[in-house]
């Protein structure tokens, strides 16, 4: 139905805690790699991002995965990035993913195409994130197109965006974040968290302009399954990882990382869910989705929450 | 000004095979002061390409001439005997001259020995960095004087993307970010408030994406 709310709106908007976890799509139009990650997830998670071309690498449409994701059990967050689209490309995606019944949207700017397997390409940008948000606001509340002509029946998604609390200069990415609220996003999905202590100065920060009042803010994290892979993570522009953390798993020792890895998620689901204006957690297991029922269970999220 | 790049000598002698003869045209202006295409360059090309043809078996005859500017009708009428003295003309213009050529010349063969780059500035010697993107809309004056279109690998209107990092590009460490620059531009001028606002959706019509582009100026016609 137009205007109907999805899981994730409805859970955020009753106050209680959300959990999500991302589903990426597979680099083939192999249906069953989606169906089989929204199996494991069902009824474990309230919504899953399912990425758009993450990382510039070709992969299934987001809107087609999601759809997939949504008929097995799992309500998905489209994600929709600026870089491979116009403004007539995104906005007819959106109403096909609208009528489809898909409901939440993520929007981002989307990495270069340059780190992806078509560095040859050109990309678009035609309009930037903010500007997208802006608009979706728009056609929801106004019923326009961004070329001002009338939309009937207008897509009206839950919209969110993305903020990275440690990337530089700090107050640029604030303005950067108040602009993304203003402009539309109902909620905010952060980069991975590891550093709790530097998360809460942020949040301070965020909660003294009265953001987490406006928008959700839902804390992102990566669960790690190896020293490599933390060891990776580190070296990450904009990733912020504490030495301790590496250290603590490097002395869980070899055959134990991937416990050592679920334990530091576990500790830090349990700090930031404590963090005054956080709303939910995202999990972000990439290449390692089997190990999140495991983590929301543990977390004692389960079961999730239905509201009507 | 526009920066442009000599090509190969390889592929330029590739888009010479069958030509026994080619006037090779400098270009007064912005090719000369960037040394890829002005008379210097030309007289130097001209001579390795006789000798490459040479060495490959091949005769090639080349002259040089060098109008003051490719892009004005004027200047290649000026130049008409010797543009038009060889079988074909090798311009060392940038795109523009090329196809100015190719129209003063409507019979002869004009082939381009440069690749047109970017608008840009001078930085350091045998250093140019794009600048302007010609899009017809210019928000200088809300980007303390930084361009976003241009110099921010993904046009971000609005702020930068997650990727800045420590004030360089995603894409490169060695690119600056633009939105770091208008960002230190800004808070130095006292007008970071200014970023706050949001700059709408833009209109492409007067960039490239509207079609070709033409400026008529009734004052000066
Ligand atoms: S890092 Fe800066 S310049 Fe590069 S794409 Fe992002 S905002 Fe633009």
């Amino acid at each position: 139905m137009p205007g109907d709310k999805g899981n994730l709106q409805k859970i955020l908007e009753s106050g209680a805690f959300s959990v999500s976890a991302e589903i990426g799509p597979p680099m083939s139009a192999d249906a069953n790699f989606v169906i089989k990650k929204a199996s494991e997830l069902k009824g474990i998670i309230d919504s899953a991002n399912v990425t758009d071309n993450q990382t510039a690498v070709v992969r299934m449409s987001s809107i087609a995965a999601s759809y997939l994701a949504s008929v097995n059990g799992v309500e998905p967050v489209v994600q929709m990035t600026c870089r491979d689209r116009n403004r007539i490309a995104i906005q007819s995606d959106l109403l096909g993913a609208y009528a489809l019944g898909l409901r939440n949207l993520l929007v981002l700017s989307g990495d270069h195409q340059c780190f992806g397997n078509h560095p040859q390409s050109k990309n678009v940008y035609d309009v930037d994130s903010i500007q997208l948000l802006g608009s979706l606001k728009r056609m929801k509340e106004e019923g326009v197109f961004m070329g001002g002509s009338k939309c009937k029946f207008p897509a009206e998604f839950f919209l969110g965006a993305t903020v990275n609390p440690f990337a530089d200069p700090e107050e640029l990415q604030l303005i950067r974040l108040r602009k993304k609220i203003k402009a539309g996003a109902q909620f905010v999905q952060t980069q991975a968290i590891y550093d709790v202590a530097k998360f809460e100065e942020w949040m301070e920060k965020v909660r003294s302009l009265g953001l987490h009042k406006q928008a959700y803010i839902i804390a992102g994290i990566v669960v790690n399954k190896s020293l490599k892979s933390i060891e990776m993570t580190q070296l990450v522009p904009g990733m912020l990882v504490p030495d301790a953390l590496v250290e603590r798993m490097r002395a869980a020792g070899q055959g134990n990382y991937d416990s050592e890895g679920v334990s530091i998620a576990l500790d830090l689901i349990a700090q930031l869910r404590k963090v005054e204006g956080v709303s939910g957690i995202h999990i972000m297991a990439i290449g390692w989705e089997s190990i999140v029922p495991t983590l929301v269970e543990k977390s004692g999220f389960l079961p999730r929450p239905v509201i009507e | 000004m526009i920066i442009a790049e000599q090509k190969s000598i390889d592929e330029i002698i590739s888009s010479l095979e069958g030509f026994k003869s080619a006037v090779v045209a400098a270009c007064g202006t912005c090719v000369t002061v960037c040394m890829s295409g002005g008379e210097k360059e030309a007289i130097r090309l001209a001579d390795a390409l006789e000798i490459e043809a040479k060495s490959r078996g091949g005769c090639l005859k080349t002259s040089v001439t060098c109008p003051t500017r490719q892009c004005d009708m004027e200047f290649l009428d000026e130049n008409e005997e010797a543009l038009g003295s060889a079988e074909c003309i090798l311009s060392l213009g940038c795109g523009a001259g090329v196809q100015f050529l190719a129209e003063k010349f409507p019979d002869k063969v004009v082939l381009p020995g440069l690749n047109t780059e970017f608008i840009g500035v001078n930085r350091d010697i045998g250093y140019w960095t794009e600048m302007c993107q010609g899009c017809g809309n210019c928000m200088l004056a809300k980007t303390g004087g930084v361009c976003p279109v241009t110099r921010c690998s993904k046009s971000n209107f609005n702020g930068p993307c997650g990727g800045s990092s420590s004030g360089k590009c995603e894409i490169d460490p060695d690119t600056d970010c633009a939105w770091q620059l208008i960002y230190d531009r800004m808070k130095r001028l006292g007008r970071l408030d200014e970023l706050l606002e949001i700059n709408e959706i833009r209109d492409w019509r007067t960039s490239r994406d509207g079609g070709p582009r033409s400026v008529v100026r009734e004052d000066v016609r």
